[in-house]
């Protein structure tokens, strides 16, 4: 079992539907297998483009398997039909998908790691707008909250990250003459998501994504060059406060973002006082595991000092809060969680993330 | 989101745009395929792009090419229409000078031009190609050429660190920031190292670094048509792709640990570090002295520095903050002064007013 090599993991990255991800993975799955490779395609959705589609001929496809939920049916990648069939190669259109309720894992990529444990090597593709650290940032710039995500790890963990760019307006004449998606929808698409100015913050954001994805599979050789770790010693250990609040999410995207970019650990604590919005914590917390941050419950009725505590115990550098809610009159006299947070973390530094509209 | 502006853009701004935007209808479109090495396709790209376009009834010629072709682009270039180099020796060394005459009176919609990066010989009416380039674009000729990252002249410094070799030709980077489209040719350095030349752990290290810098000068390339293009629909963005981070500087604050862990904090999101003081009148001499030696610190950190004017350091800070799409801003506090919670400090004002930026508090050290 252990001998076993896990498979290799390549991404096509792009920033929006037609730029040609699952066309420049076809072409490699063709160069594969004129190279005699036994490769097989796993999930392949063709939305009807048929330049796509002729890409295919010749390649052996896995097929789909059918789900009943809610009385319609639903076609996924049939994994064990793949695992059966042990191809060196598996192409994997739509990364970030997720699976309809029935299937045995929620998300397309935990699929994946599955052919990975395998041996199987995996070409997948998908959107910038899918990583989770993004969110925030997608939803800001083009008003979507995009709801398929996948964890920035799991991108991070591939051995490839390929660009696939095309320039905005080459991806609209696509969408006029009618290659991305038929005509009414193309228009509808142009008007709403695909417009100039959302594409091109798309595509700024894929080219940087995949400069940071080449820049950390550098990173090992890069350390005794020193070169780009500025001047501040490294072992910076991020720490976020966790609450019920539905900010919360993107206080963790955000901490998480910032402590991958620095390289820093991450960690997430939540103070129970009185065992309030439990539900929600809990949610987050896993959301939180789900990204890899390591979370930890504290049950304290003194928030400001449990979190202080634990951040000097932990060797904390910067603490990462949502801002506090505004006081009641009767309490205008008070400090805030903040303030007193920042008043007893003294040699720590406090990051208070706003919300971003 | 982003909202349209009321303001009124300053009549220079107004004018640039303006004139730009005359320049921009009456010139051809150019087109540039930026790769980071040989070999990562680019050629391919630019000519495949030919292709498709004379499929679909434009008026393409090829320009130039480079002499070693591949056998797909052979392929290509056996459909296209091509308006050969003219060769010249000069001191021994063979030139390929793009015919611009012969370009000139065929007028074709799109002409192809490889190896932009090129030197013409001394005594020809432009010393480097892409200068050719700009003719062909001034007469309404549209032109879709490709170039390495190694061939950009502000970025020579850099690649000279990475390869240590410096590439004898060059173009400026600003051609290419005035280009109308620039398409990333993006493969993992994986494909190029099987190939031969760099078959080493060093030499996929270099192409990795390579292949980053040509990723980033893309996306500031992209930056910057994106905030024209807001500005041109008077559109104000209040965000942005990339990381921007404000160090608010007072004479009293820790700066040295700010502006370093802001210089550390840019570098690794590749972002940009912007420094503001607000002006004051009645500074202390030591204070004075005490602020200029953290400004320096900022300058040679490479920041870039602001003075704010106004009575308000908390609505100039706001305002600035705003203006400049900034994501984080880094704020010095001493502890001494949260002590009257009836009167709201500027920290806690900046923080209850903080629209999509972070602020990170950066403690004093007790007595400073």
């Amino acid at each position: 079992m252990s001998e076993k090599r896990r498979g290799r993991l390549k991404v096509y990255l792009g920033y929006a539907a037609g730029v040609g991800k699952t066309y420049r993975m076809l072409e490699e799955a063709q160069v594969l297998r004129a190279q005699g490779v036994d490769i097989v395609i796993g999930y392949f959705e063709p939305h009807g483009r048929q330049e796509t589609i002729a890409k295919t001929e010749g390649l052996e496809t896995v097929p789909r398997r059918t789900l009943e939920y809610a009385g319609t049916k639903f076609e996924e990648m049939d994994t064990e039909a793949i695992l059966r069939r042990k191809p060196a190669v598996a192409v994997v259109d739509e990364f970030a998908h997720t699976n309809v309720p029935g299937c045995a894992h929620t998300k397309r990529w935990q699929d994946v790691e599955l052919l990975l444990d395998a041996g199987i090597d995996v070409l997948a593709t998908m959107n910038v707008q899918h990583l989770e650290s993004l969110n925030d940032q997608v939803y800001q710039v083009t008003g979507v909250r995009v709801r398929e995500t996948l964890p920035d790890w799991v991108l991070d963990e591939a051995d490839e990250v390929v660009l696939v760019d095309l320039t905005p307006r080459a991806l609209r004449h696509r969408l006029e003459r009618g290659v991305v998606y038929a005509h009414e929808k193309a228009k509808r698409a142009m008007e709403n998501f695909f417009t100039e100015a959302n594409l091109t913050a798309l595509r700024e954001m894929a080219m940087r994504h995949t400069a940071h994805e080449v820049e950390e599979k550098l990173a090992p050789a890069d350390s005794t060059q020193g070169e780009h770790a500025g001047d501040l010693p490294r072992g910076e250990r991020i720490l976020i406060c966790l609450t019920g609040r539905p900010s919360a999410a993107m206080l963790i995207r955000r901490g998480k973002r910032v402590a991958d970019y620095l390289q820093a650990d991450c960690l997430a604590i939540h103070v129970a006082t009185e065992g309030r919005d439990r539900e929600a914590v809990e949610r987050h917390m896993s959301f939180a595991r789900n990204l890899r941050i390591e979370t930890h419950m504290v049950d304290s009725h003194d928030p400001a000092r449990a979190i202080a505590d634990f951040a000097r115990a932990h060797q904390v550098t910067q603490i990462f809060m949502g801002r506090s809610q505004p006081l009641p009159w009767w309490k205008l006299g008070f400090e805030t969680l903040v303030q007193s947070v920042v008043r007893r973390a003294r040699d720590m530094q406090v990051t208070i993330v706003a919300e971003r509209r | 989101m982003s909202t349209p502006t009321d303001e009124r853009p300053n009549p220079e701004d107004l004018l640039r745009r303006v004139q730009a935007g005359e320049r921009r209808q009456r010139r051809g479109r150019l087109k540039v395929f930026l790769g980071y090495a040989s070999r990562v396709g680019k050629s391919f790209r630019m000519f495949d792009e030919g292709r498709r376009r004379k499929r679909r009834g434009q008026d393409v010629v090829v320009g130039a090419v480079q002499d070693d072709v591949t056998e797909d682009i052979a392929q290509i270039l056996a459909e296209l229409e091509v308006i050969p180099c003219i060769i010249e020796q000069h001191a021994g060394k063979r030139y390929f000078v793009v015919d611009l005459a012969a370009l000139f009176r065929r007028h074709p919609g799109v002409c192809l031009i490889d190896g932009l990066a090129y030197d013409n010989p001394p005594g020809s009416r432009n010393p480097q190609r892409w200068q050719d380039v700009e003719e062909l674009l001034d007469r309404g000729i549209g032109v879709i050429t490709a170039v390495n990252v190694q061939h950009i002249r502000e970025k020579q410094d850099e690649v000279e660190r990475i390869t240590g070799k410096r590439s004898a030709y060059s173009v400026p980077e600003a051609f290419l920031a005035e280009a109308d489209e620039i398409e990333v040719v993006d493969a993992p350095p994986e494909t190029l190292v099987g190939r031969g030349a760099e078959a080493s752990q060093a030499g996929a290290h270099k192409l990795a670094e390579l292949r980053e810098l040509a990723l980033l000068m893309a996306a500031d390339v992209v930056d910057r048509q994106l905030q024209d293009y807001l500005d041109d629909h008077g559109i104000a963005a209040r965000w942005g792709t990339q990381e921007r981070i404000l160090v608010c500087l007072t004479p009293r604050s820790s700066a040295a640990q700010m502006l370093r862990s802001g210089h550390r904090n840019a570098l690794r999101f590749h972002g940009a570090l912007l420094v503001a003081y607000v002006e004051q009148t009645d500074l202390r001499q030591e204070d004075r002295a005490r602020l200029n030696s953290h400004l320096a610190l900022a300058r040679e950190l490479g920041a870039e520095v602001h003075c704010l004017k106004g009575e308000d350091f908390v609505a100039s800070i706001l305002s600035f903050a705003h203006e400049q799409r900034i994501t984080q801003l880094f704020l010095g506090h001493s502890l001494r002064e949260q002590h009257s919670w009836f009167a709201r400090g500027p920290v806690d004002r900046i923080i209850d007013a903080a629209e999509n930026f972070d602020v990170r508090l950066f403690p004093h050290p007790e007595g400073e």
